[in-house]
C-alpha cells in the first residue's frame, strides 16, 4: 500500500454478524459462503491471525465470536465463553508478538455479567490493547453507554481500549468521555456517498432542494480542502450524478471526524473536555 | 490571447498559447477530460501537480444548461472559480465526447440537437452563448451543426450554412470584454467541397480559431485525412485549430500531421474505465524487447510489455498461476501512481472494487498521455514527426496497454 503511517486489520469476525445468513459458526471457526464464488470458505481463528501476520498491520485483532445485541438467550453466553477459548488460540497462532499488537475483543451482548467475565479472562491474558466489540448493531442508546461504561471501568488504564464499529460524532465524544480511546467505522465515508455531510450542527443532506441555492461552504468552521474551494450549491449539483461529488464530500466528512479527534485530544490535555 | 507558431514538421507545428490570464503553455496540446467542471476521477488538487503539463481542460456547455448548475456557475463567476481551477485553461467544446452520440439528425434553425443530462433537446443560440458567456471560458467553440459523414447531400449542406450562420450569431452575442475566444466551428463530413466551403466561411471571421468538427462518428481514417487537409489549406497559418472527437494515439498523429493544435481526448479515461494502463512507449531510441517481438498474442496473457486488449471479468475469482508483480505500471515513470504503487497493488484494489484504482490508474493514463503530447512536440522540433509517426504506429501492433485487470498472484 505503501502507507508508512500506523495500520490496523480486522479479523473477519464482524463480517459474521453482518453476513449471518451466509454464515456457519463452530468451535473450530466460522464457514462463510464466498460471496466471490459461492463456495464454502473456512475461517479459524489461526487462519485469521496468520492472514494479519501477513499482512503486517501494527494492531491487529482477534477472531471473536460476535453476535447481534439484540439476540437474547444462551447464544449470547455461548459466543462470550468462545471468544475467550479463541483469544487463546490466537495468542498461540501468532507468529509477530514483537511487531504487531494483538487486541482482544471484549464480548457479552448486553449483559452486565457476562461482560464481567469476559472482562476478567481477557485482562487476564495481559494483551497490549482491548476492543469493545458487539455493540452498535441496534441496540438502544442507553443500553450501549452502559456497556461501554462498564467496559472502560474493567480494562486497563494503561492500554488502549477501542469501541469498534462506532463513528457517529455524538457517540464518539461520549465514549471518550467514557474512557475509550480508539474508533473505527464506515459512517463518514458512507454518508458521503449518499450525500450528506459532516457539519459543526450536524448532519447536512446535500441532496435537499435548499442546498442549491446556498453558497456557503459545508461548513465555516472547516478548514479542509473541499471547504476552502467548493460551495454546498455546487457540491448539490455533484453528489449522487458525479463520482467527483462521492470523493468530495468523503474528503470533508474524513476532515471533519479528524478535527473532532484533535479536538477531543487538545481538549483534554488543555483540562476543558467537559465544555 | 497570444497564439505564435514556433517549429514546423511537414504540417505539424508546435506554437505557444498564451491566453489572457497569463497562462502559457505548448501545441500542440492535450486537453483533459471534465464533467461538470470537475475530473472525472482525479482529485482536483492533484491536478495541478499531476504533470508539467496538466494546465488544460476542456468542459461541455452543455452539462451547464439547467439549473441549478446553471445559475451556480453564474453566481460562482465562471467554471473557473466554481471548480477551483483557477490558473488552467478551461476550453468549452459542445461536443460531449464522454457522452452520447452525434445522431446528425435534428436541427433547426434555431439550435442543434444534444443529449442532455433531460434528455436529448435542441440547444439555441441564446440559450448556448448565454451558458458560454455565464461560464467564462478561455476559448469557446461556437455552437455546432455536426453531423456524420452518411448524412445525404441535402442534410450536409444544411449543417455547412448553419454552422456558419450560428458563427456569426455566436459572435455578435459573446461577451466583449472577454476578447476574442472563439473557436469557429468548421464542418462539411460528407463532402470535401462541403468541408472545404465551411473552412473558407470561419476563414473569414474574426475569430481566434477553429475546431474541426464531424470527426470520430466511424469516417474512414483515409478520408478523414483528405478532410483535414482540405479544411486546413483554408485556414490562416497563425490562428488555432482544434478538432473534437478524435483522441486516440493514431488520431491524435493524423491530427497532428495535418496542423491540429488543440485536442481533447477521452482516450486515458477509455483504458482506465478498461482497467488497462497505458505503456506503449514514448521514445524512438528505445528498441522492443525481443521477448515482444517473437510474443503471440492471446486473451489471458498478461505480461510486462503491454499486451492484451482482452476484456475481463473485474469480479472473477483468482485467475490462478501467476506471478506476483511488484513493479510500477510503466517502469521509470515519474506519476504519482507509478512512484508509489505495484501493479499487484491496483490489481487487488480492482478485485475489491475499490474506486481508488480508478483513481491510480486515470493520474497514471493521464501522466502517460501528457508524455505522449510533449513527445509529439520533440519531435516536431527536431524536424522528425515524421519519423516519429511512422515508428509509432509502426511498433503499436506489439500492444499499447496492460491488463491491470489480470491477476498476478499466485
Amino acid at each position: 500500500m505503501n502507507w508508512p503511517r500506523a495500520l490496523l486489520t480486522d479479523s473477519g469476525g464482524f463480517q459474521m454478524v453482518s453476513l449471518l445468513h451466509l454464515a456457519d459458526i463452530t468451535e473450530e471457526g466460522v464457514t462463510f459462503q464466498s460471496p466471490v464464488d459461492g463456495k464454502p470458505m473456512l475461517l479459524t481463528p489461526e487462519d485469521s491471525i496468520q492472514i494479519q501476520n501477513k499482512i503486517g498491520a501494527d494492531i491487529i485483532m482477534a477472531l471473536d465470536d460476535v453476535v447481534k445485541t439484540t439476540t437474547t438467550g444462551p447464544r449470547v453466553e455461548e459466543a462470550m465463553y468462545r471468544t475467550l477459548r479463541w483469544i487463546d488460540r490466537c495468542i498461540a497462532a501468532h507468529s509477530r508478538p514483537h511487531e504487531q499488537n494483538l487486541f482482544g475483543i471484549v464480548q457479552g451482548g448486553l449483559d452486565p455479567q457476562l461482560r464481567d467475565i469476559c472482562l476478567e479472562g481477557l485482562v487476564a491474558r495481559n494483551l497490549p490493547g482491548y476492543a469493545i466489540g458487539g455493540l452498535a448493531g441496534g441496540e438502544g442508546k442507553d443500553a450501549f453507554w452502559r456497556v461501554v461504561a462498564q467496559c472502560t471501568a474493567g480494562l486497563p488504564e494503561d492500554k488502549p481500549r477501542y469501541v469498534m464499529g462506532i463513528g457517529f460524532p455524538l457517540d464518539i465524544v461520549v465514549c471518550t468521555a467514557l474512557g475509550a480511546d480508539m474508533y473505527d467505522c464506515v459512517y463518514p465515508t458512507r454518508t458521503a456517498r449518499f450525500g450528506s455531510a459532516l457539519v459543526s450542527e450536524g448532519v447536512l443532506r446535500l441532496t435537499h432542494a435548499a442546498m442549491a441555492t446556498d453558497y456557503r461552504p459545508l461548513d465555516s468552521s472547516c478548514t479542509c480542502m473541499v471547504c476552502k474551494r467548493y460551495t454546498r450549491a455546487y457540491l448539490h449539483t455533484l453528489v449522487t450524478k458525479e463520482a467527483m461529488g462521492s470523493q468530495l464530500v468523503s474528503y470533508h466528512n474524513i476532515s471533519h471526524m479528524m478535527q473532532l479527534s484533535r479536538n477531543l485530544h487538545s481538549s483534554i490535555l488543555e483540562g476543558r473536555f467537559p465544555e | 490571447m497570444e497564439f505564435t507558431v514556433r517549429a514546423c514538421s511537414g504540417h505539424g507545428r508546435v506554437g505557444s498559447l498564451r491566453l489572457a490570464s497569463g497562462l502559457e503553455f505548448e501545441t500542440p496540446s492535450l486537453l483533459m477530460i471534465t464533467r461538470r467542471g470537475l475530473p472525472v476521477v482525479i482529485p482536483p488538487e492533484m491536478l495541478m501537480d499531476l504533470h508539467p503539463d496538466s494546465r488544460a481542460c476542456q468542459f461541455t456547455p452543455m452539462h451547464f444548461l439547467e439549473d441549478p448548475l446553471a445559475a451556480v456557475v453564474a453566481k460562482a463567476g465562471g467554471v473557473h472559480k466554481l471548480a477551483s481551477l483557477t490558473g488552467f485553461a478551461m476550453v468549452a467544446v459542445a461536443r460531449d465526447s464522454l457522452g452520447n452520440e452525434i445522431a446528425g439528425e435534428e436541427a433547426s434553425n434555431l439550435g442543434a440537437s444534444f443529449e442532455t443530462s433531460s434528455g436529448r433537446r435542441i440547444v439555441g443560440l441564446e440559450k448556448y452563448m448565454e451558458v458560454v458567456n455565464a461560464c467564462k471560458p478561455d476559448l469557446w467553440v461556437s455552437l455546432p451543426d455536426e453531423v456524420p459523414h452518411w448524412v445525404p447531400e441535402k442534410r450536409n449542406r444544411e449543417s455547412v450554412d448553419h454552422t456558419s450562420q450560428w458563427l456569426d450569431h455566436c459572435l455578435s452575442l459573446q461577451h466583449a470584454e472577454h476578447g476574442n475566444r472563439c473557436l469557429g466551428v468548421v464542418v462539411g463530413a460528407g463532402s470535401l467541397e462541403e468541408r472545404a466551403r465551411s473552412a473558407e466561411q470561419a476563414a473569414t471571421r474574426n475569430v481566434a480559431g477553429f475546431s474541426l468538427a464531424g470527426f470520430g462518428l466511424g469516417e474512414d481514417v483515409a478520408q478523414r485525412g483528405f478532410h483535414l487537409e482540405v479544411a486546413i489549406a483554408k485556414l490562416p497559418n497563425d490562428k488555432l485549430r482544434h478538432v473534437c472527437g478524435l483522441g486516440s494515439p493514431e488520431e491524435v498523429l493524423q491530427a497532428v500531421g495535418a496542423g491540429i493544435d488543440l485536442l481533447d481526448s477521452t482516450y486515458p479515461y477509455m483504458l482506465t474505465k478498461e482497467c488497462l494502463a497505458m505503456t506503449f512507449p514514448l521514445k524512438m531510441e528505445v528498441p522492443l524487447r525481443n521477448a515482444d517481438r517473437d510474443m503471440q498474442p492471446t486473451p489471458d496473457h498478461g505480461v510486462a510489455s503491454g499486451f492484451s486488449l482482452a476484456k475481463v471479468n473485474l469480479r472473477s475469482a483468482t485467475y490462478g498461476g501467476g506471478r506476483i508483480d511488484e513493479t510500477p505500471l510503466v517502469t521509470g515513470c515519474k506519476c504519482y501512481t507509478c512512484k508509489r504503487h505495484t501493479k499487484v497493488y491496483i490489481n487487488q484494489l480492482l478485485n475489491s472494487n475499490e474506486t481508488l484504482a480508478q483513481t491510480l490508474l486515470e493520474i497514471h493514463n493521464t501522466y502517460h498521455y501528457l508524455e505522449f503530447f510533449k513527445a509529439i512536440r520533440e519531435s516536431i522540433k527536431a524536424d522528425k514527426f515524421h519519423e516519429f509517426r511512422t515508428w509509432f504506429t509502426s511498433q503499436r501492433v506489439f500492444g499499447m496497454t496492460y491488463d491491470v485487470s489480470e491477476s498476478f498472484v499466485a
